[in-house]
């Protein structure tokens, strides 16, 4: 069973296409790292597939089913960066709008939401912050709230939007963590990513995105050298071996992609 | 009741409908919509009285909160296609006001409504205005319209609180959780819409947008609690309503006048002495 069938999705801003009949089958129970260089539109999929943004053409099914269907079975965490952190609000209550659908349009949170809301911020080592204003919580800290708040929403398939970017070493591993043990109760997890030294230790599929889909499977056989020379277009430098070529771990080399 | 009873109960009524109102346009990063529907109003109110004959309270907030709502769609609408934000609010609401000033002229003598009061009010012939039933004076329109718009408003927050808090902070993550956004986005418009011309009277187009933005950026600068927020900027707006009627009696001025700027001098106050975001305190702080 997939978890999410993509089928022709194509986007574009200003007739200008950003996406273009993109297609692929995300397998139940697994990490996918979307990978592509600056304006691949990765983050452009993810929102497309969510419907945060139109798309022109394409179709989305959750587990065989329209996506329509299926909102609830999503739990979606965003860049850090798209919301206001001056908003007056604290993590305990960024975590409860998790569980908005569950509590009901008119109603208030009941106990037992909030003791769940409480748990899921313990999950992510923050249960000591919980009444901290959000404007004073470090970026990995307000990153791990946004976890906690997807953790809070109970989904099925996991959407993330470069949660690595800009976080500490503590909410790195949380953030692994997190994926690890989702993966384990038979969940999905898509996230996008940029940093390419770390694909292989966190993701089991890669999707590799330039406006096309480059390739898309298992990261073994996926994330090549040639697949990546065809998704940078040749802006990629490899100082030494590349991991996929390395079979040893500890004999990682270093990757690197300039960016322009 | 006395003459002066009833101006200040206006006052305070006027600042606390739209102290509420405002801080969450405050929030949502929508000032200038405030000033934009403030306007445009002027075109509900005239194009209610094109319809009924008449300035009667129910048919001029109807009339107020078609052209808000219209007023939001263009904006919104413009935007979409291209046009930057704040010159489509620009555009908009001066095109809907000039409509609004031109069709004033055909209303003529017949009734007490000009540009001068539209844009002004005044908050001194309130009480004169009356609500008759049966003979019994009930007490000034104003006070009535505003007390309903604030009960409506208050109702509408507590209904819809959490979805107006989520799609304020996060409105993509509130659309994928099945918040319907784009009608409390509405919802919004029209409380605006309302408060505007329930205020309209009192302190006309141009000092409204001081009564709804000012106390929500000083509540803003007060609290971290968005509830807290809320409920502060309301007292601001009625502390403001007091003092500003105070200053106007013992200087002799305009009461909307000095209300508008008591708004703007107890923003002052707080942008320099909030015990977390002042200017003082977090010179004190760094040194």
């Amino acid at each position: 069973m997939h978890a999410l069938h993509v089928s022709d999705l194509t986007v574009s801003y200003d007739k200008k296409p950003v996406l273009e009949d993109v297609s692929f089958s995300i397998p139940n129970g697994s990490i996918t790292g979307i990978i592509g260089p600056n304006g691949a539109g990765k983050s452009t999929l993810i929102k497309s597939i969510l419907r945060l943004i139109p798309s022109i053409t394409g179709e989305v099914k959750v587990y065989g089913e329209p996506y329509a269907q299926q909102k609830k079975l999503i739990g979606y965490v965003p860049q850090r960066s798209e919301v206001d952190w001056d908003f007056p609000t604290n993590a305990l209550d960024v975590v409860l709008m998790g569980r908005y659908r569950h509590i009901g349009i008119f109603k208030r949170a009941k106990k037992a939401e909030i003791t769940w809301a409480r748990e899921c911020l313990q999950k992510v080592g923050m249960l000591g912050y919980a009444e901290r204003q959000i404007s004073q919580l470090s970026g990995g800290q307000q990153q791990r709230v946004f976890l906690a708040r997807a953790l809070a929403q109970d989904a099925m398939v996991y959407f993330m939007d470069e949660p690595f970017s800009g976080v500490d070493a503590a909410t790195e591993r949380a953030i692994i963590q997190l994926m690890k043990n989702w993966k384990q109760e038979g969940k999905t997890v898509i996230v996008v990513h940029h940093d390419l030294q770390t694909v292989e230790d966190y993701f089991d599929h890669v999707l590799l995105l330039n406006k096309q889909l480059v390739d898309f499977g298992e990261t073994p056989k996926v994330f090549t050298l040639e697949n990546l020379e065809k998704t940078y277009g040749g802006k990629i430098a490899f100082l030494q071996k590349t991991p996929s070529t390395e079979k040893e771990h500890h004999a990682h080399g270093h990757l690197a992609f300039e960016s322009e | 009741m006395t003459y002066t009873l009833w101006i200040v109960i206006t006052g305070c009524l006027v600042g606390l409908t739209c102290g509420v109102t405002g801080s969450l346009l405050v929030l949502r990063k929508m000032s200038m919509i405030a000033d934009a529907i403030s306007h445009t109003v002027l075109l509900g109110i005239v194009g209610a009285f094109f319809v009924t004959q008449s300035l009667n309270g129910v048919p001029m907030l109807i009339g107020a909160a078609i052209v808000g709502l219209l007023t939001a769609f263009f904006v919104e609408t413009l935007h979409r296609s291209g046009v930057q934000s704040d010159a489509a609010i620009g555009v908009v609401f001066t095109s809907l006001f000039a409509l609004g000033v031109v069709l004033i002229a055909f209303i003529g003598d017949q009734v007490h409504l000009d540009v001068q009061h539209a844009l002004m009010g005044e908050i001194a012939f309130v009480p004169w205005n009356t609500l008759q039933i049966g003979g019994v004076s009930l007490g000034p329109v104003a006070v009535w319209m505003l007390g309903g718009v604030l009960f409506v408003n208050l109702l509408l927050i507590a209904i819809f609180y959490k979805e107006i808090k989520l799609s304020t902070f996060d409105p993509q993550y509130a659309l994928l959780i099945g918040v319907p956004v784009v009608f409390i986005h509405y919802l919004l418009m029209i409380m605006v819409s309302l408060s505007t011309v329930a205020s309209f009277d009192s302190v006309g187009a141009i000092l409204v947008v001081a009564m709804l933005i000012v106390p929500g950026s000083t509540a803003y600068l007060l609290t971290d609690k968005f509830f807290t927020m809320l409920w502060m900027s309301g007292a601001i707006g009625i502390l403001s309503a007091l003092i500003g009627y105070g200053s106007a009696v013992y200087f002799n001025v305009s009461i909307a006048g000095s209300m508008a700027s008591s708004t703007g001098i107890l923003f002052i106050l707080a942008f320099l002495f909030s015990p977390r975001h002042g200017l003082v305190f977090k010179r004190l702080r760094t040194t």
